[in-house]
């Protein structure tokens, strides 16, 4: 295996008697979009600012490319990074602060001026550069960010919740824009969200956070597919938890288990080999293109079933509500979980749509 | 717009009605209070002592010859022991600043940025209580200070009665005007913009000298407002430790009870405002108002 862009040994980071950071190992290879995903004070933060040297770890070491960097400052290492508030420098306007990491790097004027215009124009602001940042909207200011990050090429770009500022269609138009950016560019990214859908459009792999550890690194695909514990499946996409006296009840087996709501069907075909069960429509939510289903099983657990709106009318899905119906799946999207049950029995869908 | 009254309104009414209606009248009377006190007190007074200055005194009877004439100025610059007093003045104001400056920023950025939340309120409270206590008071602990057998003489190094008294109890006294506005900038100065530097590449220098400072202009210029005018008209502080020697505000005070000249006095008092005005220009050239 090649050297890891980055590589996290035992890294530990404590706040008087709060431990954000436990004991947490963890590579990221070269070339990678890679997320942190996770709740807010789970940690991700911690470990980025403990990447970029803004943060001294408590225990544990930081190698960028090999290199043992923990005990340099953030001057001292390849990394740069996008700021969730951007920072970028008021009294300074946008080309000077694209300049600035050329400039205090002692890069010949001339040099230093073509490559900045040239990173402000692969962020399609070249026509911005004499203005402040003040008189910029929020996502022009990030892309300012980027353009000033990325002029220095550095090994490795942390990226600490950049489009959090921005709204809902401004964001995926950047999430889009950066993934392809990356892979002109070919430098790491770490990205840091608390956004599931986001995590999982850009990253090659990610990793979820929960209480300072890692519970799971895996592709987007994988993460969703094959969560491996109930905290990943409730925190990534929405899922159906049957855990204690409800697994017995419903799947006739002990242990944790999760179905996407996608994966279940109402009414489904007998011949289908499906494993089916009874309820009661308790409510229907109407999310434009889908219906959510909330079904109280007669076993008992209420299930999330989702329905694209094919050919039903808003009007035939509300009746429903309080029918008997019929709910299936296929045994194979029956996923088996271990650990950390208590936190995810109520998932919640962290998505902002 | 009707002209109904208000809901609830009683006999009242019908003249918020008219204020609704006209926002001129309504500002007009908002402000116009404020601006009569600035307009005739504040503005008014510097106009009748500029007026003032350009008058004379009869020599025999003492009194105030309205006779337009420069006499006063031309005194005032042809007189040796004028101008003497007028750049000694200037150079404490200088002085004073500077020093100010030095000792605020490490203060202010501890203050704002090092400190815990509780030190700092601590350290904010610090900072303002000497503001409570009387300045004659602080002015005469200061003589004491200076004073032969006192403290600093136990030590050896105290200058005695005159101009390093007098800077250094004016650096004291007025170094709260400097440290509050910088403290108040350097709060405003978000961790990440530091952070951002280094991460950029800058070592601490670096980011101290072309972030934290120049961010921190205004703050600095807004207290060196202060420090500096405060300078120019003071008289006590140089009476109380300045041995012998004066500055303008002496001058005018002498000029005004002793002299009984008050046109002369009021042509001192002329530098200081005219100082002021040239200093707040220089200033605005440099775009530092403007973030105040």
């Amino acid at each position: 295996m090649s050297t890891p862009a980055v590589e996290l040994v035992g890294l530990t980071k404590s706040f008087g008697s709060v431990t954000a950071v436990d004991d947490l190992d963890l590579r990221i290879e070269n070339g990678e979009f890679f997320s942190m995903l996770g709740p807010s004070g789970s940690g991700k933060t911690t470990v980025l600012r403990m990447i970029a040297g803004f943060e001294q770890p408590t225990a544990g070491r930081v190698l960028l490319e090999g290199d043992d960097v923990t005990a340099r400052p953030p001057f001292a290492r390849d990394v740069n990074t996008v700021f969730q508030d951007y920072a970028l420098f008021p009294h300074m306007d946008v080309l000077d602060n694209v300049e600035y990491g050329l400039r205090v790097k002692k890069v010949p004027a001339s040099q230093r001026r073509d490559r900045a215009m040239a990173a402000l124009e692969s962020v399609q602001l070249g026509q911005l550069a004499r203005r402040r940042p003040t008189q910029l909207s929020g996502g022009q200011r990030q892309r300012v960010a980027l353009a000033r990050a990325l002029v220095n090429r550095p090994k490795v770009l942390l990226l600490d919740e950049p489009l959090g500022a921005l709204d809902l269609k401004l964001r995926r138009a950047m999430q889009l824009e950066l993934k392809q950016l990356q892979r002109e560019v070919g430098i790491t990214f770490v990205f840091v969200t608390h956004d599931q859908e986001e995590a999982l459009t850009m990253s090659d792999r990610i990793a979820v956070f929960s209480d300072g550890r890692i519970e799971q690194v895996a592709t987007p695909a994988e993460l969703y597919e094959n969560p491996s514990t109930a905290f990943v499946a409730g925190f990534v996409g929405t899922s159906n938890l049957l855990t204690g006296e409800a697994a017995p009840a419903v799947l006739g087996r002990e242990g944790t288990f999760s179905i996407r709501p996608e994966k279940i069907h109402l009414d489904p075909d007998v011949e289908s080999g499906n494993t089916t069960a009874r309820g009661t429509v308790a409510d229907v939510v109407y999310l434009g293109s889908v219906n959510h289903y909330l079904v109280e099983l007669d076993a008992g657990p209420t299930l999330t079933v989702l329905k694209q709106n094919l050919r039903d009318s808003t009007d035939q899905a509300m009746s429903r509500r309080g029918q008997q119906v019929t709910v299936g799946w296929a045994e194979e999207h029956v996923i088996e979980l271990s650990g950390h049950t208590e936190q995810a029995r109520q998932p919640e869908k962290k998505e902002k749509s | 717009m009707t002209s109904q009254p208000l809901p609830g309104g009683g006999a009242a009414s019908p003249r918020w009605g008219v204020l609704h209606r006209r926002p001129r009248l309504r500002l007009g009377l908002l402000l116009g209070p404020p601006m009569l006190w600035l307009g005739v007190l504040y503005l008014g007074s510097l106009a009748a002592l500029f007026i003032t200055s350009l008058w004379t005194v009869d020599p025999f009877g003492g009194n105030i010859e309205r006779v337009w004439n420069l006499d006063n100025y031309r005194d005032l610059f042809t007189i040796d022991v004028y101008r003497t007093i007028t750049i000694r003045t200037l150079l404490i104001a200088v002085t004073v600043t500077v020093i100010d400056t030095l000792l605020a920023f490490p203060i202010a950025l501890y203050m704002a940025k090092v400190a815990s939340p509780r030190l700092q309120r601590a350290l904010v409270i610090a900072v303002l209580t000497p503001l409570w206590a009387s300045y004659l008071v602080k002015a005469y602990a200061w003589r004491g200070m200076f004073a032969s057998g006192g403290p600093l003489d136990d030590l050896g190094i105290t200058p005695g009665y005159g101009l390093v008294a007098t800077v250094v109890t004016l650096s004291y006294l007025w170094l709260p005007y400097m440290i509050l506005p910088m403290y108040a900038g350097l709060e405003r100065l978000p961790n990440s913009l530091i952070e951002a530097s280094a991460d950029l590449g800058a070592t601490t220098r670096t980011t101290m000298r072309r972030v934290v400072l120049p961010v921190l202009f205004p703050a600095a210029v807004a207290g060196s407002i202060f420090t500096f005018s405060l300078t120019l008209g003071d008289y006590i502080a140089v009476k109380i430790v300045g041995g012998a020697n004066q500055m303008l505000g002496n001058v005018v005070y002498d000029s005004f009870l002793t002299g009984n000249n008050l046109p002369f006095a009021a042509a001192v008092a002329t530098i200081p405002v005219v100082t002021m005005v040239i200093y707040l220009g220089a200033v605005r050239r440099t775009g530092a108002l403007d973030s105040l």
